[in-house]
């Protein structure tokens, strides 16, 4: 017994010994450093930030990462007042944004914004137009499109949101939103608003989608990965990171990490499309 | 020496005491001169009562006020009752254990987070009113009622000592008279402590306006003013919260001051009522 748990232990050691040098390729640059790295805006990107800060501080306890939301206009506003390191956005920075703060962009991901229902719901395909109807108010009830007879729901975000930018520009033509629209203030309470609302509509970074939501297909495409990929999807929009002037130090090193082939497969792992 | 160390003491004591109330006119002032591009941008009247729609150049915050004044109101209503009773049980009705255990939950409750009453409401609440009652789930009644929880310790507790402040002589007087228990609480004890129940009230309604996370959870953050209980509703601290994340030289981010100015006014206004309550309960009558 004892000899069998001392096989196992020296068989693991040896295998964790060979393994070990293939995990962290691209995180061997973080060795020797330490500090803090302040990330925040674009809440679609939070899950690969998380991932990216774990694999870095498990490894490296002298590096501290902080990953927070606000949306896509907070993450700009704040990397250009030098409050964070890093800010996210879900939509490309506004020209005045670039010149005023001097930023440099970087895109390291493709993500889709698709409309997403309650599970429960009958009604998961819809035309361009009915989308627009449904969000201006105009069509209110579920029994309109075949659905069960009650009133809609509709979820929006705030105006920082980059999700919204997109879906708004690309999705909505940019046609009026009901007043009558609940808010939300991150992809994540936009999902779980959805989830436990069998009424409710809303819209969603494809890369947030899992089962608690339905995806709804818009004029016969479904919001997947693969159709954002393939192009058919058309609702869609880079994640940029987005720096003061040139990144340097510990910021440098954790987007170049974002663009290794590591930082990359968590991308894809995190229900984006990785860009190289 | 001593004299010396007394007059710095009294110096410095001085100059935090001017500190603090210049620095909250500072912020009055800050908030007016931040928020003049907005005011000098369009209908000086259309910010407090116009419709809010960015995309149209519309910066209106009266939907935002009507938000948080049908909230609140309705929490300060459907607390009332709750604490008033609780009060009571507290300071004359109950027996000695019920007292001393309502006495402790009631200061429990003020150490819990405001986001854990959110949380509750999201999961139980809301589904309930949404499928019991109708509409969105998420609106005025459902931020209301979570909100009217979130504000009954203050209201307990204050309501609670200024009952308990009443002088002890008058209440024995009234039981060697024969008085019951019930009869001492409403004839002597509640005509005497008015006006601290009446600043409790106020104080928790202050409370309800100035919250945040509740609103902003729980109500929907729609952003036209609420017609009835089931409708959706934005608070101005909620939208506080929602648009501080606008570019700064937006006139949507300068709608922050204006709704910062509308609560300041709030808070004053509860402030001064307050005082006005509390010096009527000294005067002996």
């Amino acid at each position: 017994m004892k000899k069998a748990l001392f096989q196992i232990f020296v068989i693991s050691s040896i295998f964790s010994l060979l393994v070990a040098p293939c995990f962290g390729e691209a995180l061997q640059d973080f060795e020797g450093q330490e500090g803090t790295i302040k990330i925040a805006g674009g809440t679609a990107h939070i899950s690969v930030m998380k991932e990216a800060a774990k694999q870095i501080m498990t490894r490296y306890k002298d590096i501290v990462v902080t990953v927070a939301g606000g949306g896509s206009g907070l993450g700009i506003k704040q990397v250009g007042e030098g409050l964070v390191d890093i800010g996210n956005s879900g939509r490309k920075p506004k020209p005045e944004e670039i010149e005023k703060y001097k930023l440099k962009m970087f895109k390291w991901a493709i993500d889709g914004v698709g409309v997403v229902v309650n599970p429960a719901n009958k009604v998961q395909s819809l035309t361009k137009n009915q989308l627009k109807d449904i969000f201006s108010g105009k069509i209110d009830n579920w029994s309109v499109l075949g659905g069960v007879k009650h009133a809609i729901t509709v979820y929006t975000r705030d105006e920082a949101s980059g999700t919204r930018a997109v879906f708004w520009k690309k999705a909505l033509d940019k046609e009026n939103i009901s007043t009558k629209a609940l808010f939300v203030p991150s992809n994540g309470a936009m999902k779980t608003a959805i989830a436990n609302d069998p009424y409710a509509i809303g819209y969603v970074s494809v890369g947030h989608m899992d089962e608690t939501v339905a995806p709804v297909a818009l004029d016969g495409v479904t919001p997947t990965l693969d159709n954002v990929k393939s192009g058919q999807y058309k609702i869609a929009r880079g994640l940029y990171s987005n720096t003061k002037s040139d990144p340097s130090g510990l910021t440098l090193l954790f987007i170049n990490y974002l663009f290794s082939s590591e930082g990359q497969k968590i991308a894809l792992e995190k229900g984006f499309i990785p860009v190289k | 020496m001593s004299n010396t160390k007394e007059i710095i003491a009294r110096n410095v004591f001085f100059l935090s005491a001017i500190a603090s109330a210049v620095m909250i006119l500072a912020i009055l002032v800050l908030m007016i001169a931040l928020g003049i591009p907005l005011f000098k941008a369009g209908n000086f009247l259309a910010i407090w009562t116009g419709p809010w729609a960015p995309h149209k150049g519309l910066y209106g915050i009266w939907p935002m006020i009507s938000g948080t004044l049908w909230i609140a109101l309705l929490a300060t209503a459907l607390c009332m009752p709750l604490s008033l009773g609780a009060s009571f049980v507290i300071t004359s009705l109950g027996g000695p254990r019920l007292r001393r255990m309502l006495g402790t939950m009631v200061r429990f409750m003020t150490g819990i987070p405001t986001v854990i009453y959110g949380f509750v409401g999201i999961f139980l609440l809301v589904p309930l009113v949404r499928e019991g009652i109708g509409g969105p789930g998420m609106c005025v009644l459902t931020a209301g009622m979570v909100l009217a929880i979130l504000i009954s310790p203050t209201m307990i507790l204050f309501v609670t000592d200024s009952l308990l402040a009443v002088d002890l002589s008058y209440v024995q007087a009234a039981k060697a008279l024969g008085a019951n228990r019930v009869q001492r609480l409403l004839y002597v004890m509640v005509p005497r402590a008015t006006g601290g129940m009446a600043a409790g009230i106020i104080l928790a309604l202050g409370r309800a306006l100035g919250d945040t996370l509740i609103a902003l959870m729980l109500a929907g953050n729609a952003i036209q003013a609420p017609r009835a209980l089931l409708e959706p509703a934005r608070t101005l601290t909620a939208h506080v919260a929602l648009v501080k994340a606008a570019d700064f030289d937006s006139l949507e981010f300068r709608s922050i001051f204006a709704c910062g100015i509308v609560l300041y006014l709030f808070a004053t206004t509860a402030t001064v009522a307050v005082r006005v309550m509390l010096r009527k309960r000294e005067v002996p009558t």
